[in-house]
């Protein structure tokens, strides 16, 4: 017995930044933005905290799966950056949104985070010491790009998404892999101010070699979808709906013609919010239960992957009660 | 046959044929950008099941059919 997803909850912040608006400050346009990501508009935080928007995803998720706050026994939050390095989001989260629980704790996998989240999730479940458990993927990119390198900046954007499980047979399977590969995609950590430290100085930001992501997420995506579906004796057919990570629409595509799928079943919004990493998957969710678009006993796949590298892919039957 | 194996894969990116690229011709000047060039890469690895690994000395529409006949043969 392990969980099933009852509830979704979203946020991003108010400010909207457009391609056009990009073009005020950098070498850029909104064809050339589109044409090869797919992006139109994301979200910046300014004068919100990452703690309120992952507080209104939460509080959206536990209203949407008819629960209080106090009857979660366990919350884990998703975030590349949060408001603070310590303490960690889950435990402000916690008290913000008036749980009770005495178990949160913080993961840090990047744009795969989600799935290693709800692989987490599994294992209490299995153990039996808890029956409700919330996940939060709170990412605030716009703290970690170099916003005068146009390569990188236009991709991404701040966001929350977040999920209630509940004690239930909604998980049909998940796999997450890793593997060392810092090259292509790093944001480096802090630098302080230790006196005594030879490195040399650096900013932490993002830096990503996009042709090699490119093809990492392409190949990944083909793989571990495959992979997933043959160790479960399913086919593409039996799946509804491809809810993968929204990196790029062109990666989106790319894996979806190799899949021999149809447009209808990958459905995207990085239009509107660009890479919100960890959220981009419990965002779209949420919009897809939102807008009536998932049925009962529907087969998901969702499939994040990120840096690390990492990897994760896994088959969700939705098992939600209106 | 690979040279016109590829001139279809390039073709199917561009979306249309071009009687106008030859063996000389640049990749960069496929009008592609990066992530076509991506994506032909790995139509082409998953086409003849090889691994286009030696990415740097590929300049030319020449220079992937020379890497490729040179793997396959």
């Amino acid at each position: 017995m392990s969980f099933y997803i009852s509830g979704t909850g979203s946020s991003v912040p108010k400010k909207v930044i457009t391609n056009f608006d990009l073009m005020n400050f950098l070498e850029t346009d909104d064809e050339w933005i589109s044409s090869r990501t797919g992006i139109r508009e994301r979200r910046v935080l300014t004068d919100e905290k990452l703690l309120d928007l992952a507080c209104e995803a939460a509080q959206n998720a536990i209203f949407d799966a008819h629960i209080k706050a106090d009857e979660i026994d366990m919350i884990i939050c998703s975030s590349l950056v949060g408001d603070y390095i310590s303490p960690a989001m889950s435990c402000l989260i916690r008290d913000k949104i008036g749980s009770k629980s005495k178990f949160v704790f913080d993961i840090n996998m990047a744009c795969s985070g989600f799935i290693y989240a709800m692989d987490l999730a599994s294992v209490y479940f299995d153990s039996g010491r808890v029956s409700k458990v919330l996940i939060i993927c709170a990412e605030s990119l716009s703290r970690l790009v170099d916003w005068q390198d146009r390569a990188s900046c236009v991709l991404f954007g701040d966001g929350a998404g977040a999920v209630v499980l509940e004690k239930g047979n909604g998980l049909i399977a998940v796999c997450n892999k890793s593997q060392a590969n810092a090259e292509i995609l790093n944001v480096p950590g802090v630098r302080g101010n230790n006196p005594f430290s030879k490195a040399d100085d650096y900013k932490s930001q993002l830096t990503m070699d996009g042709q090699e992501v490119f093809m990492f997420a392409v190949s990944s995506i083909i793989d571990e979808i495959n992979s997933i579906l043959e160790n479960n004796a399913l086919s593409s057919e039996d799946i509804s709906l491809f809810i993968l990570h929204q990196a790029n629409i062109r990666i989106i595509n790319t894996a979806r013609k190799k899949l021999k799928q149809p447009e209808i079943k990958f459905p995207h919004n990085i239009e509107k919010y660009g890479n919100t990493s960890s959220a981009s998957i419990p965002i779209l969710l949420d919009e897809l239960n939102k807008e009536g678009k998932l049925k009962l006993n529907d087969k998901l796949i969702f499939c994040a992957f990120g840096a690390g590298l990492t990897t994760g892919t896994c088959i969700i039957e939705w098992k939600k009660k209106k | 046959m690979v040279f016109k194996k590829v001139m279809g894969m390039i073709a199917e990116l561009k979306g249309e044929e071009d009687d106008t690229i030859t063996s000389e011709t640049a990749l960069l000047d496929l009008n592609l950008d990066s992530l076509d060039i991506a994506e032909l890469i790995m139509n082409i690895e998953d086409e003849y099941s090889i691994n286009v690994d030696d990415r740097e000395s590929i300049k030319t529409v020449g220079d992937v059919v020379n890497f490729i006949e040179s793997k396959i043969n």
